[in-house]
């Protein structure tokens, strides 16, 4: 982590300038120009000058000298606050955190207790019985703090407790005292620096805050001279800037160096998620040869490419839905199904844009279609299931107002119609019409999804793109929503239905498109793909379709791993995982060759698939 | 709704005697006694004995204490030392001053707050820098020095407002405003960081949720899936923020009616510290969790009336 902080400028800065206060005010008495309280009466409230760098107080006592020897007090008090802070703070959240329990409930009461008192009250209580004494108050705030950062403690040591190196501590008998030591502390070190660095700021301004209200030390302080500028604002204001550049940038410099720690500690441990984004361009665009949109196809993807940053995601995707048709995009997760479906109604976040390719649907390319036109047809002509049912809803309003909302943003009707009309589309769902009144929090996951499937209908759309609408929900409920959706497409309603389930796509699709690291690899009929796959990809897929498992017998798998977004290689993207590979599967881009009408693979040993398959 | 103000007592019952105790405690800590304490070192034997018998330093520490509650529930919060007059009385007189204070700048922290935020996670950029500056300054200048400054450009060299002093609202409502003007900006620039902060990463947050997606998905329009649902449920844990700013203000206010020499309960807090004025600043401490209390219920019911997996 030192060496990380090492790298940040600001905070080599944040802490060198600390440094540098706190070595000149315990050197004030060998630097300062002049005593603390050394008068020079012939220049009283004077400005900066040759004789008196940053000017002259009350009595004509030097501001530079005054605010080195002030930084003691500020410094010692900031010390003791957060010593104290740390010493009772952390153990008290590790206890919390490791025992759960009473000792839990007694440090969040406690420190929701102190939150709600203003702090400053309590210290001048303190400072009204030991009259000027600030070790006082700076221990009561340190006291004052401590179940603050108890609390934060507490809640990362909860979680590391059930990780897997701190189970396996205590099922080698280590005691609970060692493991905290050992195991958890070191990991809170970065939490607690930032705490501590944060904490200290709010302790320097409470301190230079009684001094200013003149119940701190007696002797020279930062607040103190602030105190002093305010009672001669007319005759010398000049005496604000130094005592107030000096507090801002003491605090500042502390709060910078909690802000550059906690980056630091976030990027440890996010490192490893930063490394597997890293953009890799050193692979070949296949040429793609523009065939043309099917004019008798509802909705016509041609070459449509995507990427993140510079990443490509999918490549060159072609694919077409007959008006009522149920259309199948298969694929393991990171294939690129998801981000097909999204940019075809160009939804897609994260950075993620579209590079080439045009979505024609109904004579309009949605690509590049003008926003209006564009949201006129999302929910209007297209709608939309996303996979999570319940986060998929607003929390804030409930289910019949977020109906009513998506049939008027299509349909130009009163809120009491739209009201009447969110009913209906209860019914059709098969849910009761009170429903309308629930919040999302309050559906089960089933519900959700009639609701979100509800919500896609409000304007009588053409089409659905549902995108994993069963993967979150029981297998009950599945068969239920898989009625409804091929209810809804036996009535004419186009659906595009992403999935990874053999046994979703065969209840719901006449056709598929299988894809692979971004592309389509085979292209044929939901009956000609499971009779006879034309791609070893595919055939995988089957061959790992748990209701073909035997009992008993371990699931098989493909070996391998989907390859990351971009990181594909020059020949066939199947290349490493494929038992049939040959040398030329490694040598080129493999291109999508049609076998059959309306049959496509991207394979160019398909022929020996059969033989694999019979084995 | 029930549920939400039983659940607020008890939490708020147990957090007033908390601070009463506390304020006890500490008062029973001072060296040598509070008798001793006020009268000074000249004080006769007599005077010192009277004294003790009229704060009843001579009853144990929980008598003591009972004694106090007992008449704090009727309203009687003892004599203050300084003047000796009812502490209920002088607190009165002066709770009207820091309410107008703190509200002002409650109103004035929570509007830039939000609308910074929301400002700079749509736009990002140069305004989105200019949140995260605010935010860190927010954090570094004092506050009284803020009010100095201010007083210095706005009161002394340009006398637009006028420098310290407070008009009550009954005299001459103008005067009032002009009064409060400065200390309202000096406490609700302050509190207007932490606010825009957390609507800003609330609003960047929310954008992100798969509901924005699907909203879009059915054709909403963007304005109305920004200002209608992805606001509504960026200020849920505003609300929350809100009323941990708020009693931060209450703290501020001590300094900031020492700056601006206003007549509320901050400024008699350090008189009283100055004179170790032990039953005033007990009474104060007693007040200002009684406000934090309040403002405590409002939040809830504000957080209930945004979200409803609290209300329903």
């Amino acid at each position: 982590m030192i060496s990380r902080l090492r790298h940040k400028p600001i905070a080599v800065v944040a802490v060198g300038y600390l440094a540098l206060i706190v070595i000149a005010s315990l050197l004030a008495p060998l630097i300062a120009p002049y005593g603390a309280d050394e008068q020079d009466l012939q220049h009283v409230l004077a400005g900066p000058s040759a004789q008196h760098l940053l000017g002259t107080g009350v009595l004509g006592r030097d501001v530079l000298s005054r605010m080195l020897y002030g930084g003691k007090i500020t410094i010692l008090g900031s010390l003791i606050a957060g010593g104290l802070f740390v010493a009772v703070g952390v153990p008290l959240g590790l206890l919390a955190g490791y025992l759960g329990g009473w000792a839990e409930r007694l440090v969040l009461r406690l420190a929701d207790l102190i939150y709600s008192v203003p702090v400053i009250i309590i210290l001048l209580v303190v400072v009204a019985i030991f009259p000027n004494n600030e070790t006082a108050a700076m221990i009561a705030l340190g006291l004052l703090g401590a179940p603050g950062l108890a609390r934060i403690v507490r809640s990362t040591t909860k979680g590391l407790r059930e990780e897997l190196y701190v189970r396996a501590a205590q099922v080698s008998g280590l005691r609970a005292i060692t493991i905290m030591r050992r195991h958890i502390l070191p990991r809170l070190a970065g939490t607690i620096i930032v705490q501590l660095s944060l904490f200290s700021a709010g302790a320097v301004l409470l301190e230079t805050g009684l001094g200013f209200l003149g119940v701190g030390s007696r002797q020279a302080s930062w607040g103190g001279l602030v105190a002093e500028a305010s009672q001669n604002l007319g005759s010398q204001p000049w005496l604000l800037v130094p005592s107030g550049f000096l507090v801002i940038t003491f605090v500042l410099a502390l709060g910078l160096l909690g802000d550059s720690v906690r980056d630091a500690v976030a990027a440890q441990y996010g490192a490893e998620e930063a490394r597997t984004r890293r953009p890799n361009n050193n692979t070949t665009q296949p040429a793609t040869v523009d065939s043309p949109h099917r004019t008798d196809a509802l909705l016509s993807v041609r070459g449509l490419s995507v990427e993140f940053g510079n990443v490509p995601a999918i490549s060159a995707v072609d694919l077409d839905l007959m008006p009522g048709e149920a259309l199948g995009i298969l694929g393991e997760s990171g294939c690129g199904k998801t981000v097909t479906a999204l940019s075809i109604l160009g939804l897609l976040r994260g950075g993620g844009h579209i590079v080439n390719g045009s979505v024609r649907f109904d004579g309009i390319d949605l690509v590049g279609a003008d926003p209006t036109q564009l949201r006129a047809i999302r929910g209007g002509r297209i709608g939309w299931i996303s996979q999570e049912p319940i986060i998929g809803l607003d929390p804030s309003f409930t289910v019949g107002s977020q109906l009513a909302e998506a049939v008027r943003a299509h349909t130009a009707c009163s809120r009491r119609q739209a009201r009447r009309r969110a009913i209906e589309l209860l019914a059709l769902v098969a849910l009761p019409a009170n429903t309308a009144r629930s919040y999302p929090h309050q559906l089960s996951g089933g519900m959700a999804q009639r609701v979100g499937i509800a919500s896609a209908l409000a304007a009588d759309p053409v089409m659905l793109i549902a995108d994993e609408p069963t993967t979150a929900l029981d297998v009950t409920v599945q068969a239920e929503i898989l009625d409804l959706l091929r209810d809804l497409q036996r009535s004419g309603l186009a659906i595009i239905l992403v999935t990874h389930d053999w046994g979703v796509l065969s209840d719901i699709c006449q056709r598929a498109v299988v894809m692979y690291a971004g592309h389509v690899v085979e292209q044929a009929s939901v009956a000609d793909l499971v009779r006879c796959p034309r791609h070893p990809y595919t055939a995988g897929l089957i061959a790992c379709d748990p209701h073909n498992a035997t009992p008993g017998e371990p699931l098989p798998t493909i070996e391998g791993t989907v390859l990351e977004s971009g990181n594909w290689p020059v020949g066939c993207r199947f290349q490493d995982r494929c038992g049939l590979v040959r040398p030329d599967c490694r040598a080129a881009p493999v291109e999508l060759v049609e076998l059959e009408s309306d049959r496509l693979t991207r394979c160019l040993h398909h022929l020996e698939l059969n033989d694999l398959v019979r084995q | 709704m029930r549920r939400l103000v039983l659940r607020w007592l008890i939490a708020a019952i147990p957090l007033v005697l908390g601070v009463s105790v506390l304020t006890f405690v500490l008062a029973s800590l001072v060296p040598g006694d509070a008798a001793r304490t006020i009268l000074g070192v000249n004080a006769n034997p007599q005077q010192y004995a009277a004294l003790r018998d009229q704060l009843r330093l001579n009853d144990p520490l929980w008598t003591q204490y009972g004694h106090w509650l007992g008449r704090a529930l009727h309203g009687d919060l003892g004599l203050s030392i300084q003047s000796a007059d009812p502490v209920g009385h002088e607190l009165k007189g002066r709770l009207a001053v820091t309410l107008s204070l703190v509200a002002g700048a409650t109103l004035v922290a929570a509007v830039l707050g939000v609308g910074l935020g929301v400002a700079s996670a749509l736009r990002g950029g140069i305004l989105g820098r200019c949140v995260d500056t605010l935010s860190l300054l927010g954090l570094a200048v004092p506050s009284y020095w803020l009010g100095l400054v201010l007083v210095t450009l706005l009161a002394v060299k340009a006398p637009i407002f006028p420098a310290t002093g407070y008009v009550p609202f009954g005299q001459s409502p103008v005067q009032w405003l002009e009064s409060l003007v400065l200390p309202v900006i000096t406490l609700g620039l302050g509190g207007s960081a932490p606010i825009a902060k957390q609507m800003r990463d609330g609003v960047l947050g929310e954008l992100d949720r798969d509901y924005v997606l699907v909203l879009r998905a059915r054709g909403i329009a963007e304005r109305s899936i920004i200002f209608k649902h992805v606001l509504r449920n960026a200020a849920t844990p505003v609300a929350s923020v809100l009323g941990l700013v708020i009693i931060g203000l209450f703290g501020g206010a001590v300094l900031a009616e020492t700056v601006f020499v206003l007549p509320g309960l901050g400024g008699l807090a350090v008189t009283a510290t100055s004179g170790h004025d032990i039953p005033v600043l007990q009474g104060i401490a007693v007040v200002f969790t009684l406000l934090v209390v309040g403002v405590n219920l409002i939040v809830e019911l504000g957080y209930a009336a945004l979200n409803p997996k609290v209300r329903t």
